[in-house]
């Protein structure tokens, strides 16, 4: 039986934790468990630029995934960044089972504003559909209401609704469809 | 379509090349990393990469600029994107000046190297559907596109290769409608001016003043209404082809200064003072006799020799009604697909009457004839009652009409036609002339009429 696992990296609130396992167990057919935070890895964090970097925070994810794992979802408060772009509000390997989600640019705090947790749990829900998708093959759509479509800044992410379009979702079926079939 | 790019990014860093070769991934394209610029070199033999990311600074070998250098000496064409963390003015220039397209600096927004690639890549589209629309204007007009299979057009058609990576003038002689502008573009892009404008000019349908001014160009108040320096045909079609349509209209003045630039390449705006150069080959039709207005002195010997170098008729469609069925069916091809006709085809009975018919307007008549029966037709395929209107208007122009040319042309046309329609039996040519056999045969040896 696959299951896909939730990790958090580092602390992260146990609510943060809920919202991610209903998002995810709302569109796939596996159970969704979660595994022990993980504190950060070593030489992880980068002094200079003030962030994590994605590369090795994505490495230790994959470390942890349990043999039974179809897919294991990372989150963490750090704000991550890979050498040549300022940030990314996540990552995912393509067609693989790592993705990994930042939810320092996702809280309305990094701009300067009061925390509301709706907006919180919209934008985690949709960062999370995002990086999973990636993880069944899914790339950037241009259908800027998708969640597949690409987002460089904050204001994208809030104009995307919070499902896949038609077509990235019937890819998203087949891919699960195919995955269960591997599994087996 | 972005979904087929490939995209290389080049840097010693794995690390950077990855993680920038993830991030590009997500997006969709095909990317490939490269630990080093000879690493790079070699991908970039076997793939022409949409874009090129190249780390400047790369130690213990070739450095960012040295590779793209390479890289644009394998590419030519090549968009390179140099990184850099260290954001200087003169390395940001050097770059520039090499021929990298963009510049950026480590780290950069996503937003910007989103934008920075989109643009790129929508240029390079631009650029691929040019080249895609420059190479089907050459195959409409390459040879094989004639539709033929009369052994006289093959063989003009074989002599239109033959010729079209020369810079000799070619004469071509044939009468209205016959495709002699198409013929000159088949000699256009076959050859190696392809890539070069090919510039068209009906002599006919202009004065002598405008003439002159189109071919060769004017300059700034020249003459009333000549406001600025203004380039002719000729300028325009430097390096190119010139078709000069109805060379046989021209007047004498021009014939003079045309016969200038074929022998000198060279020639004066009007009303200017600098002589101006051109590589231009020349390519005149005429649906006239030249050699006739040679000798009835309305056109300059001198010119005719220059212009007929190399000379190649066109058979009108009379002379090669095998084509008219293989022509009929390519016309209703393509002209019920581009109205949106649902017409397949057409009848044995409606090839008959065209067959038959004598196409005073060659080819040309016969598209217009073939789209006027498709856009009145109700049919899934044309059938003689969709060209009935074309017996009777032939038939009354066979009677009414007489060209203006000598009383033993008409007569050797007449014999031609005849004999044609009889499919060669001199027998039933001669009683349908009112001659008998033996005249006939005496007609077709002075007429130099093969039977």
């Amino acid at each position: 039986m696959s299951v896909v696992y939730l990790l958090a990296i580092g602390s992260v609130p146990g609510q943060v934790l809920d919202w991610m396992e209903e998002t995810v167990a709302d569109w796939c057919p596996w159970p969704v468990r979660r595994l022990p935070a993980i504190v950060f890895p070593e030489d992880s964090y980068d002094a200079k630029r003030g962030q994590y970097k994605s590369v090795d925070i994505m490495k230790v994810v994959a470390r942890s995934a349990p043999s039974d794992a179809t897919r294991i979802l990372g989150v963490t408060e750090g704000d991550l960044a890979i050498p040549t772009l300022t940030f990314v509000f996540g990552q995912a390997q393509l067609d693989g089972p790592v993705a990994v989600v930042s939810l320092a640019r996702l809280r309305q705090e990094f701009y300067g504003l009061p925390g509301e947790v709706t907006v919180l749990r919209e934008r985690l829900a949709k960062e999370v559909l995002h990086e999973f998708g990636h993880t069944f093959g899914l790339t950037h759509c241009a259908d800027s209401k998708c969640v597949m479509s690409l987002a460089t800044h904050i204001g994208l992410v809030d104009n995307k609704d919070e499902r896949y379009c038609g077509r990235c979702g019937a890819h998203l079926v087949r891919s699960f469809a195919a995955s269960d079939g591997e599994a087996k | 379509m972005k979904k087929t790019w490939p995209i290389l990014v080049v840097d010693d860093e794995e690390v950077m090349s990855e993680s920038m070769a993830a991030w590009l991934r997500e997006d969709g394209y095909r990317v490939d990393t490269a630990a080093n610029g000879q690493a790079a070199l070699e991908l970039a033999k076997a793939t022409d990469y949409a874009i090129s990311f190249i780390d400047l600074k790369m130690p213990g070998g070739m450095d960012g600029i040295e590779t793209m250098m390479e890289m644009r000496r394998i590419r030519p064409e090549a968009s390179i994107i140099i990184i850099t963390a260290y954001a200087t003015v003169d390395t940001a220039i050097q770059a520039m000046k090499e021929g990298a397209q963009e510049y950026i600096v480590k780290p950069c927004h996503p937003q910007e190297i989103s934008m920075l690639v989109s643009r790129i890549l929508k240029l390079k589209k631009l650029q691929n559907e040019n080249v895609i629309l420059r190479k089907k204007i050459s195959r409409k007009y390459k040879h094989h596109d004639i539709i033929t299979k009369n052994p006289k057009m093959q063989e003009l058609l074989s002599l239109t290769q033959d010729i079209a990576s020369l810079r000799s003038t070619v004469l071509i002689c044939g009468e209205s409608g016959t495709g002699k502008e198409l013929v000159a573009r088949a000699i256009h892009y076959s050859g190696a001016r392809a890539e070069k404008p090919f510039v068209s000019v009906s002599c006919a349908a202009l004065t002598e003043t405008l003439l002159e001014s189109e071919l060769f160009g004017h300059e700034k108040g020249s003459f009333t209404g000549a406001e600025g320096q203004t380039k002719g045909k000729f300028e325009m079609a430097d390096g190119g082809t010139i078709f000069l349509d109805e060379i046989g209209d021209i007047s004498a003045k021009l014939q003079a200064d045309l016969l200038r630039v074929l022998q000198e390449r060279r020639f004066y705006r009007v009303g200017g003072a600098d002589e101006v150069s051109v590589d231009v080959r020349v390519i005149a039709a005429t649906n006239k006799n030249l050699s006739e207005e040679v000798t009835e002195g309305r056109f300059r010997d001198d010119l005719y020799y220059r212009l007929n170098v190399i000379e190649i008729r066109i058979p009108p469609l009379r002379e090669r009604r095998e084509d008219i069925p293989l022509l009929a069916e390519h016309f209703v091809q393509q002209i019920a697909s581009e109205l949106g006709k649902d017409i397949s085809g057409i009848s044995a009975d409606a090839l008959k009457v065209l067959i038959d018919y004598d196409w005073p307007g060659n080819v040309r008549e016969l598209e217009n004839v073939i789209e006027r029966a498709i856009v009145t037709s109700h049919n899934g395929t044309l059938v003689d009652s969709d060209f009935a209107w074309l017996t009777q208007r032939g038939n009354s122009q066979r009677d009414w009409e007489v060209p203006d040319v000598p009383l033993s042309e008409l007569e050797r046309r007449a014999i031609i036609a005849v004999l044609e329609r009889k499919r060669g039996n001199v027998k039933e040519a001669a009683a349908s002339l009112g001659i008998d056999r033996s005249t006939l045969y005496d007609k077709l040896k002075r007429y130099e009429i093969a039977h």
